[in-house]
């Protein structure tokens, strides 16, 4: 049972479900989907046992709507899904996103397009996660490589969902969500932040009233502040508005409060980048695959890096482009046909070399693969 | 604490509202706060969710936490309100093609759950936001700019779906029926579960203009002579009901609601 705390072999999924109840989940909404679906289960064991609920709802939609309006009560929410179930959340993804309301979707990804390979592994939803729902809008998105980090990444989702009020996306992938690996809970503790509440009257109290690139405090329902909340573009009060001016601050105010605080919300990991020639970057368990892969080509003697993004979005432009600076080549491997490498291509510009290593057929990239690709270039 | 009158429950900044001249919208929404002021519902313990539409626009004229969410998917934003703060008093306000086209899994299985939710559909039977189109309460024959030459749709009778599927209390009124419209609110906020209120309205500008019926006085005109109360109905032929719709109390059946079957369960594990 999840309220247990031990060291022990547990699953990726299992992780982000004792990361997301840690962290203070006390709402799940979902809908079954693999490679996700051990995630639904164990809420739905777990959730009461610690007075907290889970609900089945009758489609995904539903359940990304269910945690948002959970969500607006004060009770931190969460919902998992995979492929097809991540299409369907994007419309309330965007809701979640312009109403600046906390909440964590988690998505196993799987083989696509459509119903795909149902069971493999792919990283197919790089830019899905990036700009699924219509419009523009801020949105933050975490990718674990192992079990014990899909705990804490999960617990961060939530950390910064309630710091920044806005809707984060932990991007898991199949290989790292059914992976088992042996898990210290106690050794991974981590402080809980939540969202700020207003203290003023509410006669006083603005929901969207927040400097330039500031975050609002934020009542709950039911506090007595009768706010409301509207996908609508809205002013300082939280009503509708179509005044240039107001439209204007709300929707860059929503991408200022996240792009001035990169130095907070990006994480990634270096691997022998200092005084690396050839980098090979890559995220989730592909990334285990180009570890082994730069160990073993260090080994031979050529100078190989790993550059490993853990926030995925917003992408971690600036330490990228450092590498650029420094490295002759980026290798770029994933599980798509090139989703993230163009984001490198962008950045790298022409810096540096860049070149892809992709895999559609549903297998994990071998470290053999990578380290192949190392030696010849 | 209740409060006298319904005007006091109005959020003045929002005014003007957006509702065309002779809508039914408005007489709804004024039943909706008189049935909240009847039932003593605190204000600050009371949330109006709803969809998208000309209708759904009502909650953020109403003083209280106020959630207008996305097209069809009130209920659904309503049932995570609900199960995180079950002290708290949930009405969710419909259009009829918001209810009952891209919502109508939603509202489905809120009935089936027997949640504690007052869901009122205000049923213009057309889509009076996006101008005119048929909804799948458009009555079979009728015109809309998607149905030029008619819907050979057939219509949804919505409170005998709500009652199919399990709604625990379902009721039907009119803009001209605003009393009764308001009674049904207000017992439907007493029955522990989900309700269902439709309350049929009139869209002078679309589906009256669109089906020759006249203003919106000929209209409400219509919903009387239309219009059966549920008791009466019983005592009825099938011929002379034909052309005509019940008002009234049509189900009320107590079940088990959702969140208290829940509770048990959480209850169970802590215990
Ligand atoms: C996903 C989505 N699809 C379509 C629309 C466009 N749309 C807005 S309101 C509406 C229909 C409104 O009709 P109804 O629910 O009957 O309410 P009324 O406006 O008549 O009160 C539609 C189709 C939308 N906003 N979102
Ligand atoms: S279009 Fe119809 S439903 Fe919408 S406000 Fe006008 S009269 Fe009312």
């Amino acid at each position: 049972m999840a309220v247990e705390r031990s060291a022990r072999l547990m699953q990726g999924n299992e992780a982000c479900v004792e990361g997301a109840i840690a962290a203070g989940c006390r709402f799940y909404a979902g809908y079954p989907i693999t490679p996700s679906t051990e995630i639904a289960e164990l809420m739905a064991a777990s959730l009461p046992c610690v007075g907290g609920r889970f609900i089945q709802m009758e489609d995904e939609i539903a359940s990304m709507a269910a945690i948002i309006g959970a969500s607006l009560t004060g009770t931190k929410s969460m919902t998992a899904t995979s492929g097809p179930g991540f299409s369907l959340k994007q419309e309330n993804i965007g809701y979640a996103a312009l109403t600046e309301v906390p909440c964590v979707i988690v998505n196993v990804q799987r083989s696509g397009p459509s119903t795909g390979l149902p069971t493999s592994p792919a990283q197919g939803d790089v830019m899905q996660s990036r700009w699924g729902t219509h419009g523009d809008h801020p949105i933050i998105v975490l990718s674990p490589s192992s079990v014990s980090e899909t705990y804490r990444l999960t617990f961060e989702s939530f950390n910064l969902a309630e710091k920044y009020r806005n809707p984060v996306i932990l991007l898991m992938d199949e290989v790292v969500g059914h992976m088992r690996e042996r898990v210290d809970l106690h050794s991974l503790s981590m402080s809980v932040v939540d969202r700020v509440k207003p203290t003023n009257k509410r006669e006083d109290y603005l929901p969207y009233d927040a400097a330039p690139d500031g975050v609002s405090p934020m009542a709950n329902f039911g506090d007595g502040y009768r706010c409301h909340v509207t996908g609508l573009i809205h002013n300082k009060k939280g009503y509708p508005t179509s005044k240039a001016e107001e439209v204007d601050f709300l929707i860059r105010r929503l991408h200022n409060k996240i792009d001035h605080n990169l130095d907070d919300v990006l994480k990634y990991e270096e691997y022998m980048v200092d005084d690396a020639d050839i980098i090979v970057l890559a995220f989730g368990s592909v990334a285990r695959s180009a570890h082994n892969a730069v160990r073993r080509a260090r080994q031979n003697g050529v100078k190989a890096g790993l550059f490993r993004p853990i926030t995925i979005w917003p992408f971690p432009e600036a330490a990228v482009t450092a590498l650029a600076q420094k490295a002759k080549h980026i290798i770029v491997p994933e599980m798509n046909l090139g989703q993230l490498r163009l984001e490198v291509e962008r950045v790298a510009g022409s810096r540096c070399q860049v070149s892809g290593i992709n895999s559609i057929i549903g297998e994990l990239i071998a470290p053999d693969q990578i380290l192949r690709r190392i030696m010849e270039v | 604490m209740a409060l006298q009158h319904a005007q006091d429950y109005l959020r003045n900044a929002m005014m003007p509202h957006i509702w065309c001249p002779g809508c039914g919208h408005g007489i709804i929404l004024g039943a909706i706060l008189r049935a909240i002021s009847k039932a003593g519902l605190d204000q600050d313990k009371t949330v109006i969710v709803s969809g998208i539409g000309c209708s759904s626009r009502a909650s953020g004229y109403m003083d209280f936490d106020t959630l207008h969410t996305t097209h069809g998917r009130a209920l659904a934003f309503a049932t995570g309100v609900k199960m995180a703060k079950p002290e708290l008093n949930v009405i969710v306000i419909m259009g009829d093609g918001d209810c009952s086209a891209i919502g109508g899994n939603h509202f489905i299985h809120a009935c089936r759950r027997n949640i504690d939710l007052t869901a009122v559909v205000f049923n213009n039977s057309i889509y009076g936001m996006t101008s005119g189109q048929y909804s799948p309460l458009t009555p079979r024959g009728k015109f809309a700019t998607t149905a030029p030459y008619g819907t050979i749709e057939r219509e949804f009778d919505l409170c005998d779906l709500a009652i199919a599927a399990g709604a625990s209390y379902v009721g039907r009124g009119t803009t001209f029926h605003a009393q009764l419209l308001t009674d049904l609110i207000v017992k439907g906020i007493a029955n522990k579960g989900f309700s269902l209120i439709e309350g049929i309205s009139q869209c002078p500008t679309y589906y009256g203009r669109k089906n020759k019926m006249g203003g919106p006085i000929d209209m409400m005109k219509w919903q009387q002579e239309h219009s059966v109360n549920a008791v009466a109905a019983t005592k009825m032929t099938p011929e002379q009901l034909d052309g005509k719709f019940k008002i009234g109390e049509l189900h009320n059946s107590p079940a088990p609601e959702y969140i208290a079957e829940y509770d048990k369960i959480i209850a169970a594990r802590r215990a």
